[in-house]
């Protein structure tokens, strides 16, 4: 609807300026931002698998006050309220204030981390929204460029800032990187480390540092509240992909970046659209796609995996109803029950009658299967051993939860059927050594599956 | 060369105890978890450390390691404070400490134990990816090399542990719970790892909280219950007299004084 | 002073009033938020109900209203469920699946709010930092008075969050303290905590307009934590958080007024002033919270410290009065008494180089009427001699019991029983004594003096 106040060929002409990076100040902006993608990314990931992502938000929010007093510090002394290096040094000692404060209370008091990173991040940052307050009623004062440290924005970026932010980002980089080896070790087992002499506190310190460094350089491209984003989202969504770390590393820089290139130029095609948010919305993006079709963990992988499961499951039990359907009715007269063999079927667990057939047909295209001419089923030989393969871990699995679990008999069926299914070879050949005397005769099963509604 | 100076100086310390702790005191809150620890273990012996919970079996390892606060006292590993001997020493934490999601397969996990002798900064290479291979390899763990650690059992967990213990190329380990919930594979494999290692002369510390088969596993133990009950060969140390006054008894009337030493604060 | 830069008008009246709703309504949920320990589940959600807000108010064209809290419970369940699915089923952790939730729904609500402040009358600063000054302008004719529409919705979603909590509360309390009892009991737990979501999302709405949806979290779990150090019981907690809410929304008021003038500026953001008091508030309780309160461990440590002094001086005493009248002679003194001097010299004397801490010390036992001085020593009184000897009693059983029982060295013996007689009441000792078989000598032979009568 906002478009529509726009010639069209005006905003695609805008479009192609600025994704082809046509004009000065989008390079300049879009340098600073990617630079900034990609330092978040990289740190966002150790910060992750640090479990302390939430402190950054804390750090973040804790950042206004010294920003602000900062400005207003400048504006005393007559100096330039807008030099980015000195607010962003502001911004440095109230965030780290903010940090030692969180911990001063998670140590000292009975309230847990979470409360304190509450009462700091809000506490903070209502201090902050104070002193903007006093900045908004001074005269002469050009506070319009401190909100874009609320929000985000990137109009007013200098060369000069982006080049603060690129070389910062940069140094940041470069110190993960050269300390891959170090992190990973610290952040996966921090006992093992300190036992192996590493300094632990100080590594931890150091990533938390090099957080906060994320967290002040993109305070002013993409502001307070959202600047926890750049740090999580990229190594959230990259979660998805990988379970190696250093390729995690890269997909979430990447990630950092193309996040920060799309938000920028839709910020600077788009009117009234603070980059900050729109950054936050890329990189967002990228992970509604991650979590849906992630290679690891992804919503729908997990879906298909579980449901090809369950039909695996379905088939098995299947298997092992109609075996045992056979060890009690045999194989020769079984002409004689077919309407038997159905009703048995049915009882055997209340399956649904869809998802029986189903069941049954998928056995039949497998080949495991026969549907007679006299309308009933049978194995065929491949079948039948299947069914004996998987009848046998069922029963094991029973018995050994019986000997070792001490559970009691009504409650193994519905024990057995978990895990049974997924029994290794590993696992099946350490239960036959667990319990010898069903070394290769099919153990008795305690209750074969048709006699599970008599049990009280 | 290096292996000749190595071999001397372990001959050295043959003769010194593996471990020497005076007065070892640790508190948290100002409690006292651990009291007045002596210990003198000679080395080349396996041992176990038992006592019931809350006894301070974890925390005596951690306190001999430096990783707890509060720590008062003397700990020396042959004959030498524990800071100057770190590279003598190998820890396998317990299983439970660490996120078992953290994307990472089996081999790179081994080759943390390398960590410390690459060095800062450097990268791990290739030769240190061989070393961590061969570690599985001991521990039969070789064909899940590259496997996630979030697809392994507890009991395959349990062993590249060890293994990354095993390539650290200690001359004392100390094992916080090796056997906890593992399965019988994984148990003979502890056992045979313990055994090797008692072969090389190396000393080996386990906390351990199964009575039945301290006489299988150990030939020394430390009885502990916030105090040394007992420390000697197991033959020796291992009776119903030691085992009454480390699981019950009077100890309740220590507990209760250091109940209200925690209360007073 | 105060009363000169203040200039009260009845804009400031219905300003605080709106602020002290806004506040007891805050404290009164966030005091859940608090108790549950998912305190930054209040912060998540008041920045993921933001593009709820801003639909509701393109739509409608109102800040506040009905379709504006209704869209706000709907976001705030939105919000909880997504962290809790994304937390249980992709084992992301929980913290940061809150940062993914909430930051890209805030970025959303941002772009919308952006997007409409174009066309209608919406400012980003007033709904991220409040305008409570706008509230009086917004005036509803209600039976026949003006009153802001702000507060009447605050009022209504205080009246409704107050109905809920008395309602359910032994439900909350139970859910709140022990879940697991709870489901056993058969409360649904998971229903409740969507019930509190709901709740916070419409009272962060409801308060936006007066403090904005960030500075809410400051109302939503500073008041909580301050009750959760002063006060134990769920219905005192609730009275304490609610009530620094309102003295804060108040005062928050009053300073953003008034302080500024100070310093030569006008007045500020009486949101962030409130947020500010609450910090204070909050620093004050922590150091004056009973029992853990900064101040409280600080005279409770001079206690012990005191305690544990005055019982070495009595038993010293004690020693030394036993030597003077048994057959022992370490010290030649007469019936017991010891100068200052002697007991810094005493070997093993805790005392040695710390002549002005025993002088204290010996200065508040005289007081204490523990000691008389004579003739330049000090000499136990008769219930300072009591002491002592429960003192010498519980340090020589500790020795036995140590050598009884886990052949410490001889020579550590005495290390250890000097820390524990100082924890040892009569009845440990009575069972100690009975546990050791009543021993009459320690392991150096020295006789344990019977339990003072």
């Amino acid at each position: 609807m906002w478009l529509g106040n726009y010639d069209s060929s005006q905003v695609l002409h805008r479009l192609i300026r600025v994704l082809t990076l046509g004009d000065y100040n989008t390079r300049v902006v879009m340098f600073g931002t990617v630079m900034l993608g990609l330092a978040g990314g990289v740190v966002g990931v150790f910060l992750l698998l640090r479990k302390r992502s939430l402190l950054a938000d804390a750090v973040g929010h804790a950042a206004l006050p010294g920003v602000a007093a900062t400005f207003i510090i400048l504006m005393q002394l007559g100096g330039n309220p807008r030099s980015l290096p000195l607010l962003m040094l502001g911004a440095l000692v109230s965030g780290l204030l903010g940090m030692g404060c969180v911990l001063f209370i998670t140590r000292t008091t009975r309230l847990t981390q979470d409360a304190a990173l509450g009462i700091i991040l809000s506490v903070f940052f209502g201090f902050g929204i104070v002193l903007l307050g006093i900045i908004q009623r001074m005269r002469g004062a050009p506070a319009a460029g401190l909100n874009s440290f609320i929000y985000g924005r990137t109009a007013s970026m200098l060369l000069s800032d982006a080049v603060l932010i690129g070389t910062a980002a940069l140094v940041i980089i470069g110190l993960t990187l050269l300390l891959f080896k170090e992190f990973r070790l610290f952040t996966f087992d921090s006992p093992f480390a300190a036992g192996d002499g590493w300094p632990v506190t100080f590594l931890d310190a150091l990533l938390m540092a090099l957080a906060v460094g994320v967290t002040i350089i993109g305070l002013q491209a993409v502001g307070i509240i959202l600047i926890i984003a750049i740090l999580v989202i990229p190594p959230a969504a990259a979660r998805f992909w990988t379970n190696k770390l250093g390729l995690l590393v890269f997909l979430s820089a990447m990630f950092g970046a193309l996040g920060s290139y799309l938000g920028t130029s839709i910020s600077a095609i788009l009117p009234r659209m603070p980059a900050g948010a729109a950054i936050v919305v890329s990189q967002g993006a990228f992970f509604l796609v991650s979590l849906l079709f992630g290679s690891e963990r992804g919503l729908i992988q997990e879906l298909i995996a579980r449901n090809r499961q369950k039909r695996k499951i379905l088939r098995q039990n299947l298997l092992r109803a109609l075996y045992e359907f056979e060890e009690q009715y045999g194989t020769g007269n079984i002409g004689a029950n077919q309407e038997g063999q159905w009703d048995y079927l049915n009882d055997a667990r209340q399956w649904q009658r869809g998802s029986l057939y189903r069941g049954l047909k998928s056995l039949k295209k497998q080949g495991r299967v026969l549907f007679t001419p006299r309308g009933y089923w049978k194995l065929t030989p491949s079948g039948r051993s299947e069914a004996a393969r998987v009848t046998r871990n069922h029963r094991l699995w029973e018995v050994y939860l019986l000997e070792f679990a001490a559970i009691a008999p009504a409650h193994v069926d519905q024990g057995a059927d978990q895990i049974e299914h997924v029994l290794g070879d590993e696992m099946v050949a350490e239960l036959e050594k667990l319990l010898p005397r069903f070394g290769t005769p099919l153990p008795e099963s305690f209750h074969p599956l048709g006699s599970l509604e008599e049990k009280p | 060369m290096e292996n000749q100076s190595q071999k001397n100086q372990s001959s050295q310390e043959k003769s010194l105890p593996a471990l020497h702790i005076r007065d070892l005191t640790v508190a948290y809150q100002r409690k006292p978890v651990l009291w007045d620890v002596d210990l003198d273990v000679p080395a080349g012996v396996v041992a176990g450390i038992v006592g019931p919970n809350g006894a301070g079996k974890s925390t005596l390892i951690k306190a001999i390691l430096n990783l707890v606060n509060h720590t008062t006292g003397k700990v020396e590993i042959f004959g030498k404070p524990y800071r100057l001997q770190r590279q003598l020493v190998g820890y396998v934490p317990q299983r439970e400490s660490v996120d078992w999601d953290y994307p990472i397969n089996a081999v790179e996990l081994v080759a943390m134990g390398l960590y410390r002798q690459i060095g800062w900064f450097r990268p791990v290479g290739s030769k240190h990816r061989e070393l961590a291979l061969k570690a599985l390899e001991e521990v039969g763990m070789a064909d899940y090399a590259h496997r996630q650690i979030s697809r392994l059992s507890g009991g395959q967990q349990q062993r590249i542990f060890l293994a990354r213990a095993l390539v650290q190329n200690a001359q004392v380990y100390f094992m916080d719970e090796p056997f906890a919930g593992v399965d019988a594979a994984t148990e003979k494999a502890i056992m045979a790892i313990l055994q090797r290692l008692r072969e090389q002369g190396k000393t080996v510390f386990v906390v351990h909280h199964d009575l039945e088969t301290v006489r299988e596993y150990f030939d020394y133990l430390i009885m502990l219950n916030m105090r040394v009950v007992a420390a000697g060969a197991v033959q020796s140390v291992f009776t119903p007299e030691n085992l009454r006054r480390t699981y019950g008894g009077r100890l309740t009337l220590l507990d209760r004084a250091v109940d209200a030493m925690g209360r007073r604060l | 002073m105060i009363w000169s830069a203040l200039m009260w008008t009845s804009l400031d009246t219905w300003i605080v009033l709106a602020a002290v709703l806004a506040g007891v309504t805050c404290g009164l949920i966030g005091s859940f938020l608090v108790l549950k320990k998912i305190s930054m589940m209040g912060d998540a959600i008041s920045h993921a109900v933001l593009p709820g807000i801003a639909l509701a108010f393109l739509l409608t064209g109102s800040r506040s209203g009905l379709p504006l809290l209704i869209g706000a419970g709907l976001v705030g369940i939105l919000t909880s469920v997504l962290v809790q699915v994304l937390h249980q089923h992709t084992r992301l952790e929980e913290g940061a699946s809150m940062g993914v939730v909430f930051t890209v729904l805030f970025a959303l609500g941002l772009i919308m709010i952006e997007q409409a402040a174009r066309n209608v009358d919406i400012h980003p600063e007033h709904v991220l930092f409040g305008a409570v000054e706008l509230v009086p302008l917004r005036m509803v004719e209600l039976w026949g008075f003006d009153i802001p529409q702000g507060v009447i919705v605050l009022s209504g979603v205080l009246l409704f969050n107050l109905i809920l909590v008395l309602v359910f509360f032994k439900e909350f309390r139970l859910v709140t303290f022990d879940p697991a009892l709870a489901t056993t009991l058969g409360i649904p737990a998971t229903a409740l905590h969507y019930v509190l979501m709901i709740m916070v999302s419409i009272t962060t709405v409801a308060a936006f307009e007066v403090v904005g949806s960030v500075l809410v979290v400051a109302m939503l779990i500073v008041p909580g934590s301050i009750a959760w150090l002063l006060t134990q019981r769920l219905s005192s907690f609730l009275l304490v958080s609610t009530g620094v809410a309102g003295v804060s929304a108040v005062l928050g008021h009053v300073a953003a007024i008034t302080i500024p003038g100070f310093f030569g500026y006008t007045d500020t953001s009486t949101a962030g002033s409130m947020a500010v008091v609450l910090g204070v508030f909050f620093f004050l309780a922590m150091v004056i919270a009973p029992d853990q309160g900064l101040f409280a461990r600080l005279v409770k440590k001079i206690n012990r410290g005191f305690a544990v002094h005055t019982q070495d001086v009595l038993g010293l005493l004690a020693r030394s009065a036993e030597r003077s009248t048994g057959s022992e002679d370490v010290l030649p003194l007469a019936d017991g008494g010891l100068s200052a001097r002697n007991l810094a010299a005493i070997q093993g004397s805790p005392f040695a180089g710390r002549r002005f801490l025993l002088f204290i010390v010996l200065r508040c036992m005289q007081f204490g009427k523990l000691l008389v001085f004579r003739e330049g020593r000090y000499k136990a009184t008769e219930q300072g001699l009591r002491r002592g000897q429960e003192v010498l009693r519980s340090h020589r059983l500790w020795e036995t019991y140590f050598h009884d029982d886990c052949q410490v060295d001889p020579k550590e013996l005495h290390y250890q029983a000097d820390v524990l007689e100082h924890y040892t009441d009569a009845k440990l000792r009575k069972d100690l004594a009975s546990g050791l078989d009543e021993p009459i000598n320690d392991p150096q032979g020295r006789p344990i003096p019977d339990e003072p009568e």
